[in-house]
């Protein structure tokens, strides 16, 4: 222990605001959907510019339809460290959701809907991919409202300019 | 760990300048941190510290942004008005707790 004169104050580095971080969202199973809403919500809570690029099988993600239904199949994960002939069982897929949900509950991590609210609210920016709305015939009315557009592929390359990418 | 005298108390502050000892805490001290990252703490910046404080007591972990919001009832986005850019790090600093080890 030493005695100091002057109290060491944190840094919070406030002014570095060149970071960026975008992440891109492409596959919609429930284990798949949570690291980019993890790591986005914890850029936002150090001060990141973070956006979220829903494409593909991440739109289940931000569709009304699916989001507060994403599913965990088990069939072929070797996380599951279980016989994948005993995954392939009809209902497993359901049991091991379940499973899943149960255990995120259980240390406080929100729902996807709700995930996605503290996401904005904490400044965090929704996009949707032009090419998978087209694919889906889904348009803005379909999606979670507080995406904050469809658009396209080079869109999402402008806006990430400069930015950290993440491929989730 | 060192030892600080700030307003005429001895306080033990990690290498970053988080208070290590819950029980040194005080008011005065924390309107004295809110100030040294530019903060001018309002009653609504405490009702937010003393949420925190009770909370840690009760759990013995500093509350995370969404334990804030969920359970001390102070939305998230207000959070980010009152504490700018790192409003878990900044209140813990403030509370004179940990950081937050939570992932959400």
């Amino acid at each position: 222990m030493t005695l100091t004169m002057e109290a060491p104050v944190p840094v919070f580095d406030d002014d570095s605001t060149g970071r960026k971080i975008a992440i891109i969202c492409s596959k919609g199973s429930l284990d798949m959907a949570y690291p980019g809403l993890v790591l986005a919500n914890a850029a936002l809570g150090e001060g990141i510019e973070t956006h979220l690029f829903f494409t593909f099988w991440g739109f289940d993600i931000i569709n009304k339809e699916t989001m507060s239904n994403l599913h965990f199949t088990p069939v072929g994960n070797p996380a599951t460290h279980t016989s994948p002939m005993l995954m392939g069982l009809p209902g497993m897929t359901a049991f091991a959701t379940h499973m899943m949900k149960k255990q995120i509950d259980g240390i406080d991590v929100p729902e996807v809907p709700e995930f996605l609210e503290m996401i904005t609210d904490s400044g965090g920016h929704l996009w949707a991919c032009r090419m998978s709305a087209d694919m889906m015939h889904l348009t803005e009315e379909d999606l979670y409202d507080r995406v904050e557009g469809i658009i396209s592929a080079s869109d999402f390359i402008e806006l990430s300019e400069g930015a950290q990418t993440i491929f989730i | 760990m060192s030892l600080a005298t700030i307003a005429g108390h001895d306080i033990h502050l990690d290498e970053e300048g988080f208070m290590t000892e819950y029980d040194e805490w005080s008011e005065e001290l924390a309107g004295q941190f809110a100030a040294n990252i530019g903060i001018d703490l309002t009653d609504r910046h405490m009702e937010v510290i003393q949420f925190l404080r009770e909370d840690y007591k009760t759990q013995g972990e500093t509350a995370t942004l969404r334990r804030v919001s969920t359970v001390g009832g102070i939305p998230t986005k207000e959070l980010f008005q009152l504490f700018p850019k790192k409003p878990a790090k900044k209140m813990a600093y403030v509370a004179g707790l940990p950081k937050p080890a939570g992932c959400v």
